[in-house]
Parts: C-alpha cells; structure tokens; sequence
C-alpha cells in the first residue's frame, strides 16, 4: 500500500478550530481538484507552487460548500514528503475541518496512517538520516496515542459497533466458506443465494442506517456530550450560559422555566463538547413541565459525562437525593453552585454525601469555571492528548464503515447478478477486510473458528 | 557396525506423497538421488481416505502438475470415480476429486520411481541424521548403512515417534501397521529442531460383501473424459460408485455410553488433532442436538472387498467400533477388516524452515510434507516438489525458487506454514487464498509451466501442449473480443428471448454479449459460430477471463498494491532486538521467523502496520549508511 495518496489533519487543534488538510501522493492534485473551487477561475493545475489561494471547499457527492479556505500546492520534490502535496487551510472551526477531511477521503485519499507523513518524507530522502530515531518516535507516539483514545470512553461505543458489523460479516462468510472448502459435509450449512442476500442486505442496511444518523449528528455529532443536571433554579442554565460566555438559555427566577433541553456546542482547549441544559428535575403537576422532567431524566442516562449542580445556599435537599440517585452510575462531576453568595463551601462534606468529585462555583460570577473545564478534559481523555487525535480516529471509523457498505453493496449487486458464491465471497471479504484495518484482525482465522464453531464439518 | 553405502547428491528420507516428489524433481533435475522407505510395501501409501482432490487440493494436484509432478499423472491412471465438486459455486473453487484405487496407485508410482533415471528407491529405517557443525552430511540407517550427501530431505510423514491408539490400546507404531522411527525425532530434538505432537485420526475399514446396499444412496462418479494433469487423455477409467447411508439416535447413544473408553477423548493423549477432521465421538458431544450424521462408504480398489468409511473416524475399542457401524442402516451385519485408530507422532515447527523448505539452522536439510505439520496427501506433494526443486538448486549451485501466494497454491501453502506456523495439522483451503480468482484449477497451466519449464521439469511435450492452449485461448479469446453479433441474428434472437435478456439493437461484440449475467458457458457454445471446432477447456478458460474480467482486474489490482512490499528484501542476520522502536512482541516474533520480505513480515501474527512502518525506516536507514559506508547502526 506504499506511496497511495494519503490525507490527514496535519496540525493540532487550537482553541479557533484551525487546521491544515494535508494530502499527498501522486494523485494529490487530482483529488484536490474534485473539492476545491478556486475564487480565481483556474485550474488547480495551473496555481503556482508554493502560493496560497483562496477559494471554497464543496462536497464532491452534494456540491455543497463546506468551508471557505486557503489553499497550497507543493510540487515534488520541494515538499514535506518530496511529493506532490496539497495543503488545505481550514478556519471556519472543528467540523468543517472534518468534513474537508472526509471530503478529500471520498474523492479518493486514503486516511494516513499515524505519523506516515514523516515516513515518506523520511523514505523519500526529505529527512536527514540523523533523524531516522525521532521518525520512529514519531511512529511509535502516534500509534500508542491513537490505541490510548480507541478504548477511551469516547470510542468504545462506536469500537463496539464495528465489532457487532464484523460479526455479522463473519457469520456470512462462514456460510460461504463452509460451503465451499467442505462441500456435502454439513448439509445446514448450505446457503441459497436468497437467503445470503438476505444476510448481507441486513448489514449493509444496518450499516447505512447508522452512517445516515452520524451525518445528521445524532450518535456521530462530534462532540462529548455532557448534561447539565439539577433541580429547578439550581442555575443550571446560568452554568450553560456562563461556559458558552453568551446569554442563550432563558434565565430567570421561576423554577421550571427551562421546560425543553437545550444544547450547545463548544470547544474547550479544541476537544468539541456538546452541552446539553436539561429541564429540573422534580415533581410536577404541570404536564409539559412533567415531559421535560422525562427528557431529561432520558438526556443523564445517555450522557457522557453529568455536571449535577447544587445549591450552596439550601444545601442538599430531598430533590437534591433523587437525583443524585440517578446519577450514582455515572460519570459526573457536581458542582455546588452560588458561593458568590455562600462564600467557601465544604467540599468534603458534599463529596461525602454524592460520592462523587464535587467543585464549588459560582455561575453567576463566573467562580470555578476554569476548573470545571479543566476536570472535564481530564475525565474526557484521562491525561494529557493530542486534541485532533479523537477526531481523526472517529474519521478512521467513518471511512472503514463507509468502505464496508461499499464493499457489501457490491455484493449484493452480484448476488442479484446471479454470480457464483466465490465471486460474491470477495467483496464479503472486502468488506470484512475494511473493517479489520481497524480491530487489527485477520479474516482467515477468524472465517474458520466461526465454521469449526459453527458447523459440523468433517465428512 | 556402520559401514559406507555410498555418496549421494540428494537423500530423501521417506516414499509417501511428499517423498516421491521430492525425489522425482531431484532425479529428473539431473541430481544422484537416494531414497529411503521403512518398507517397499510403504510407497505411496494412502495411509487415510481411497481419494485425490476436493477444493483446495485438487489446485495444488494441478499446479505440482504444471510444474512436471508425478501425483496427477499417477492418480488419473488409477482412479475408479472422478467427481467434479462445487460445479455451482463459480471457477475459482470448482475442483475435481477422484476415488483412489489404492493397490494401483501404489504399484503405479512405484513404477515411475524405479523407471527413474538418477534415482534409487531402497528400504531402510533412517535412525540418524549425520551432522558436521550446522551442515548435513548424510544419515546413517538402521542396519549400519552410512549414505552421505550435502543435501537431505526429511519426508518421514506421521512415522517420527508414531503411537496407534484404539480405545484403551496404545502401542507405537507408523502408520497403517508399518515400523515407527522412534531415535530420529530424538536426535532431532538433541540438535535443537522444535518439535510438536499432533494427531489423527482414520476410521475402520469394513467388508464390502456384508453391507446392504440397498438401504443406501448411491453417489455416481461424473461421466466424461476428466482428469487432473493436462497430459492426461483417453485413459478410459472406470466409475465405481460409492454409497451414503446416515448415523441415528442409537448410534450417538453407544457412542456416548462409551466415551470413557477413548484414551484420546478422555485427555490422557495430548496431540493436537485438526478440527476439520474430527473424530465420530467428538461430532456427537459437540453437535449433540444433530440426529444424524452422513456416512460415506468408499472403494478401496477394484481388487479388494475393503471399504473405507468416510464420517467415521474413531478411536474408540474395536468392539465399539463394531456396535457402532451395525446401528447403521446397511450395516447391520457389517464386519470390520481393519479397526480404525487415531496415530499420534512428532513434526517439526514448520516457522524453522524458509520458503525453500530448508531448515534455518542446518544446511542442506530440508523438510517436506506431513512432518511439517500439515495433512493430507495433496499437500504433502506440494512441498515435496518444492523441496525436491531446491534441494537439487543446491546441490547444483542455483537460485533457490520460491512461490508467491498470488501465483500459486503453493506459495500460500508454504508462506503459512513457515509465516504464521500452524497449532493443529494445516490443510488447504481455499478461503486461505485472498487471490482466489485468480489461483484457478483450470489456469494452473498457464500459471506455472513457464516457471517449472525454467527449472527444468518441464518436458518437451509439456510445453508443447502447454504452449498450444495457450495460444488457442489467446486467438479465441481475439475472437469473441472482435467478432460481432448483428441484431438480425436468429439463433441469437432466440437464445435472449429463452434466455429473458433483452434484445440487442445495435451490433455488439460477442464478448459484451457473453458478460451479461443471465447468460452462462452453455449458451456460448449454442450461438459461437464453429464452438465444436474449439476444445472445451479453451472455451471455459476463455468465458471464465471474459465473464469475471472484472473481478479478475480487482485481485490484480490488490496483488500490484502488494506487490512492493512483497518484493521488498530484507537481508540476513538482521539483529531485531537492537530496532528501536519495534515493539517486544514484534522483536521476538520476527527473529524466530527471520522473513526474507516485508510482505512475509507483514503476515506474522504480532506484527502490527506500525511494526513494519518502523521496520522500513531502519531498512532505509541500514541502506543509507551503507551507501555511505558508514558502520554505525
């Protein structure tokens, strides 16, 4: 697979979303020219090398535009890698770096591997030789980084997912390959090609389902969602407001008059967050009031993290324990609320009564905010990180699943087609195989113990 | 008292599939070659299943066929039933099995082997292999006999450190009743060669004139003119059928009532058996909500009353075994000839050998066939040609040849066995295969017989013939690509219309015709104008490379993205535990298999994408260094 064309973000992600899109390889320019439309009327080809130009990055499948960007060319050998290199300056924040990126995957890049820019160029001859130890560093930091975030908390969800896909396509190929390698040896393990349609278009379904939802963003929204949570004029929408530094959320005095949930988004130190105000929780007679409590109650469950604010002032109170009840299993930072008026509060004596980490802060003045940023990070990625790491893993996921439907989607064009089941096998395979770049796995072991698992094979 | 027998250029120790092989592409390579059997009645012997072929298998009777073998030859001169398997399931995994007569498949090869030039087939029971240092000398047999040569290959089979086990019954022995060889895997194991234990296991023979028949289905042979070798034609073989009866309620309940009886059910026997032939006892506990099982009744051979009992493999007490078989319908009155066993015995860890099958850490010493871990008889052939080939290279001071996983069976099969090793006997699948498309029974010809004619097995007339098809695929396939179909055509017209594919409008040529999916091989031969004047495996060849050309393009495109790393060298004596950067797993893993590509790194298992990243960096920086003639690493 050496010396494809290869795109990743190239730059860490700064406060304001920043970033470069770096593509490189032999088809770099080619690939560029499907996504970008210059401001000038030129041709990609015809840009100076080593200049910037302005322009609009669009959606090779919608036409839609994504970002307004600066955009270089780098011609080989004078670049980073000694290929030709497109770079593609990104500003308009964190998602529009990713969908440049994802754009630039589509037009046919390939996802580069950690620290694979540094290879080539090392490859290449762009780096010194006394610098071949610091490219295996590099190497070595980026992958361990990128295992560090695919079993964080942030991943595992969508880790699972893929592994429930490759089950799945295994159960499949199993079928087939029993089929074929142990011809009349286990007569249930004989498959018709409607039945194999079947199995197939059932994933593949699946798959799209799921991808379909990410580009409307609900599981697949970048961002960790985090829910603000409490009883009614605990100041939970101060909190919101006072982490957005915007009034967005409706502020008042009279409890329950945040009765729906409202949701942010933002960036702390370049990890996106998504905010999510929940309605107080408490015993109603008013029915909308009564399912805003409901959603809320929904919103902890699915939380990533819960930021359960208490009142400094009344102290915990009844209502205070039910919710804390509710957020006994999660991850969840309280935070006691309004020492602009108290002034210190036991912590202590709160983190006893919650069990959990609690923070003093006043929403209103803007006490202890600084804090709670800080703990949310720390929860987030359990020490220190590459913030564009996440993103790009999630990418990685994306592209995989994405190849995977492609792969599966063809197969069934094939079963269709009424070809024979070894022809049908390779784009199972395929399939299978995109998804595999990710866990690490081989396919052929993997297709074996499932038909030793699963059939009786031995004539 | 040892006394000197004789030098050699090439000893091969063994005369089953892999040692017949090997001593055949030896000797025909032009090298003095000795081979040595326990006993003359051991040559080919088909210790297991009366069959050749079967998925997989019949590729790699094939391509050991392309390349001038001796096992297809033979195993179309002495089949009594030939069947073509996976007829439906497309070209890359249809393949060709035949029952074996097993007395003339013996008595043929034994004729080829002694009609050799340069070879000399002899009894003998190898107890040592001679060593000087890290070099092969020779071996020194049982009755004193000291053969010597600079190259020697072990093909022993299941015959090092053999041990028979029936029922509570455990006693050492070969295979089929023959001698073990019991001091050579110690000397082996003294010498530093890994060895592990496997197992396996064939089940009993029965008497064919006390099976009815009648309650059984009968399985035909396929009609036609069909053989493995390319060389073959008009052998007129005979069909003998063989017969299908099913395992019931009753049969499971003996067996479970008996279990304890089985030594190698109850753990006290610890080899490793392969879980694609599972023993009749094991299918019963792990499949325990199956009624039934199928049960094969196979020929031994036309001259025998022998029956062999596909399904049954066991290793239960002879009279277990016999209450067994009479709870089938059909066997009822059953007598057994020869009661079934399981056979235990020591092989070597095959990730000691390269490619070449030459072992690591001893020169000259090559290895082939079921001690290397793998099963089977087509199998062991593969690598007997191949260690036959490059035995005799060595000896004449040659390149050695190795196989690529995308040109052939073989490549797969012994890229696996030395890359990734194997934890039960290997057996060739053709899941195993990721260019399966293009690793086609029907196209090992035009794989091969280039490469075997370079080495020199390749006769003349081999090549003729070879050369001749090649050229009638080409022309035909010229043709279909630029002949037309005229829209008016009537037979066409009718065939769409039968056919439910739509008319054509304007004139195409018959190669787009042909790719539509409704249509398939028949109705090319119906509309091609002169078919009949065209041999059917050019009109196969030629419609399987025009309808999946699609396909086809696609497991080349994979092989050329592969390609550089396959034929990126990484040179000897490789100090991997000095990489920085590599992690332990990796370092351990690549110096014990020591690969001779980043292609073969790539596929051990515990080397991960950023292992062999980090691993092209330092071959990158080992090269510039060197350039620079610098020594600091």
């Amino acid at each position: 697979m050496e010396f494809d064309t290869i795109a990743a973000i190239s730059t860490p992600l700064g406060e304001g979303g920043i970033g470069i899109v770096r593509i490189s390889g032999p088809d770099a320019l080619s690939i560029a020219e499907k996504i970008f439309n210059p401001k000038v009327k030129k041709n990609i080809r015809e840009l100076k090398s080593h200049t910037l130009t302005l322009g609009n990055v669009v959606c090779p499948n919608t036409g839609e535009v994504i970002d307004e960007v600066l955009l270089s060319v780098m011609l080989s050998p004078r670049s980073f890698t000694k290929e030709d290199v497109v770079e593609i300056n990104c500003h308009g924040g964190i998602m529009p770096l990713k969908r440049t990126l994802e754009a630039v995957l589509d037009a046919g890049a390939r996802l580069a591997q950690p620290g694979e820019f540094t290879k080539r160029a090392f490859l290449n001859g762009r780096i010194d030789l006394a610098q071949a130890e610091a490219v295996i560093d590099v190497i070595r930091a980026k992958t361990e980084e990128g295992l560090k975030v695919a079993v964080g908390n942030l991943e595992g969800s969508l880790s699972r997912k893929i592994k429930k896909y490759m089950d799945g396509i295994t159960d499949i190929l199993a079928r087939i390959e029993a089929n074929i390698d142990f011809p009349e040896e286990d007569p249930e393990a004989f498959i018709s090609r409607d039945e194999l349609y079947e199995m197939i278009g059932e994933i593949a379904k699946e798959i799209e389902e799921f991808l379909r939802e990410g580009e409307r963003g609900k599981i697949f929204r970048e961002g960790l969602k985090v829910v603000i949570a409490g009883k009614p004029n605990v100041g939970k929408s101060s909190l919101l407001n006072a982490l957005l530094k915007e009034k967005r959320a409706i502020v008042t005095d009279i409890p329950g008059t945040t009765r729906d949930i409202i949701e942010e988004m933002l960036n702390m130190g370049g990890i996106p967050v998504r905010i999510i105000d929940t309605a107080g929780i408490r015993k109603s007679r008013d029915k909308v009031e009564r399912i805003g409590v409901r959603r809320s109650e929904k919103s902890i469950e699915e939380a990533d993290l819960v930021l359960l604010v208490l009142d400094a002032v009344t102290g915990i109170e009844k209502e205070d324990e039910v919710i804390i009840e509710k957020v006994k299993d999660k991850e969840c930072i309280v935070l006691i609320n309004k020492t602009d008026i108290t002034g210190k509060v036991n912590i202590p004596f709160y983190e006893k009564a919650t069990g959990k980490e609690c923070i003093g802060i006043s929403a209103k003045k803007g006490i202890g905010l600084k804090e709670v940023e800080e703990k949310i990070k720390e929860r987030v990625f359990k020490g220190e990180i590459n913030t564009t790491r996440p993103l790009i893993t999630r990418v990685r996921h994306e592209q995989a699943l994405k190849k995977a439907l492609a792969s599966l989607n063809e197969s069934l064009e094939a079963c269709r087609d009424g070809l024979p089941l070894d022809i049908i096998a390779i784009d199972v395979r395929e399939a299978w195989e995109a998804l595999g770049e990710i866990t690490g796995d081989k396919v052929e072991e993997e297709i074996l113990n499932r038909i030793f698992e699963e059939f009786c094979i031995g004539k | 008292m040892p006394y000197n027998a004789g030098k050699f250029d090439v000893i091969v120790i063994g005369a089953g599939h892999a040692g017949i092989e090997a001593a055949l592409a030896s000797a025909r390579l032009g090298c003095k070659t000795l081979c040595l059997t326990v006993s003359m009645d051991a040559v080919a012997l088909m210790p297991c299943n009366p069959a050749v072929g079967g998925p997989g298998k019949s590729h790699l009777v094939r391509e050991v066929d392309a390349l001038g073998g001796q096992m297809a030859l033979s195993a179309d001169r002495t089949y009594i039933q030939m069947r073509i398997l996976n007829t439906g399931k497309g070209p890359a995994v249809r393949a060709l099995r035949c029952q074996s007569d097993k007395k003339l498949y013996q008595a043929e090869m034994l004729r080829v082997l002694q009609q050799q030039k340069n070879l000399m087939v002899k009894q003998a029971l190898v107890e040592e292999i001679i060593l000087k240092g890290t070099r092969v000398e020779g071996v020194l047999t049982q009755t004193g006999a000291l053969y010597w040569a600079p190259v020697v290959i072990l093909a022993s089979g299941t015959y090092l450190g053999g041990r028979v086990i029936i029922g509570e019954l455990n006693y050492s022995s070969g295979p089929s009743g023959f001698f073990p060889s019991n001091k050579l895997p110690q000397q082996m194991k003294a010498n530093g060669i890994k060895m592990v234990r496997f197992s396996t296991g064939t089940p009993p023979r029965v008497d064919k004139n006390t099976v009815d028949f009648s309650a059984m289905t009968e399985q035909k042979g396929d009609e036609g003119e069909l053989y493995f070798s390319y060389m073959s034609e008009n052998l007129n073989r005979p069909n003998v059928s063989c017969w299908l009866t099913y395992t019931n309620e009753r049969t499971h309940k003996i067996i479970k009532d008996n279990l304890h009886k089985s030594l190698l059910f109850s753990g006290e026997i610890k080899g490793v058996g392969p879980r694609y032939c599972p023993s009749i006892e094991d299918k019963v506990v792990r499949f325990a909500d199956k009624e039934s099982h199928q049960i094969f009744l196979e020929p031994e051979g036309l001259g025998t009353a022998e029956m062999y009992v596909q399904g049954m493999s066991t290793s239960l007490p002879e009279d277990v075994q016999l209450e067994i078989l009479r709870s089938i319908k059909g066997l009822e009155r059953v007598e057994i000839i020869r009661p079934g066993y399981s056979i235990e015995y020591d092989c070597l860890v095959p990730t000691q050998l390269y490619p070449t099958l030459e072992h690591k850490q001893i020169e000259g010493f090559f290895s082939a066939g079921q001690v290397n871990g793998t099963s089977g008889y087509e199998e062991a052939a593969a690598q007997g040609i191949v260690a036959g080939i490059n035995g005799a290279r060595k000896v004449l001071g040659e390149e050695p040849v190795t196989f690529l996983r995308s040109e052939a069976y073989i490549g797969v099969l012994i890229d696996d066995l030395v890359i990734k090793g194997t934890n039960e006997p290997y057996r060739i699948l053709t899941s195993r295969a990721e260019y399966r498309l293009l690793l086609r029974q029907d196209n090992a010809d035009l794989r091969l017989t280039e490469k075997g004619r370079k080495i020199g097995l390749v006769s003349d007339e081999r090549y003729e013939k070879y050369l001749k098809r090649k050229k009638m695929i080409e022309e035909e396939m010229e043709k279909l690509k630029t002949h037309r179909v005229k829209p008016g055509d009537e037979r066409v017209k009718m065939l769409l219309q039968k056919k439910g594919s739509a008319p054509i409008k304007n004139s195409i040529t018959y190669a787009e015709l042909l790719k539509r999916p409704e249509l398939d091989y028949r109705d090319v031969l119906e509309i091609l104008p002169k078919a009949e004047d065209v041999p059917k495996d050019v009109l196969e060849q030629v419609w399987i490379e025009l309808k999946y050309e699609g396909y086809i393009k696609k497991q080349l495109a994979q092989v050329e993205r592969f390609k550089k790393m396959e034929d990126k060298k990484i040179p000897d004596g490789i100090s991997y535990r000095d990489i920085n950067g590599l992690r332990n797993e990796a370092k351990e893993k690549l110096e014990e298999i020591r690969p001779k590509t980043l292609g073969q790194a790539s596929r051990i298992s515990g080397v991960s994408p950023a292992d062999i990243s980090v691993l092209m960096i330092y071959l990158e920086q080992k090269r510039r260094n060197e350039k620079k003639g610098g020594v600091n690493e």
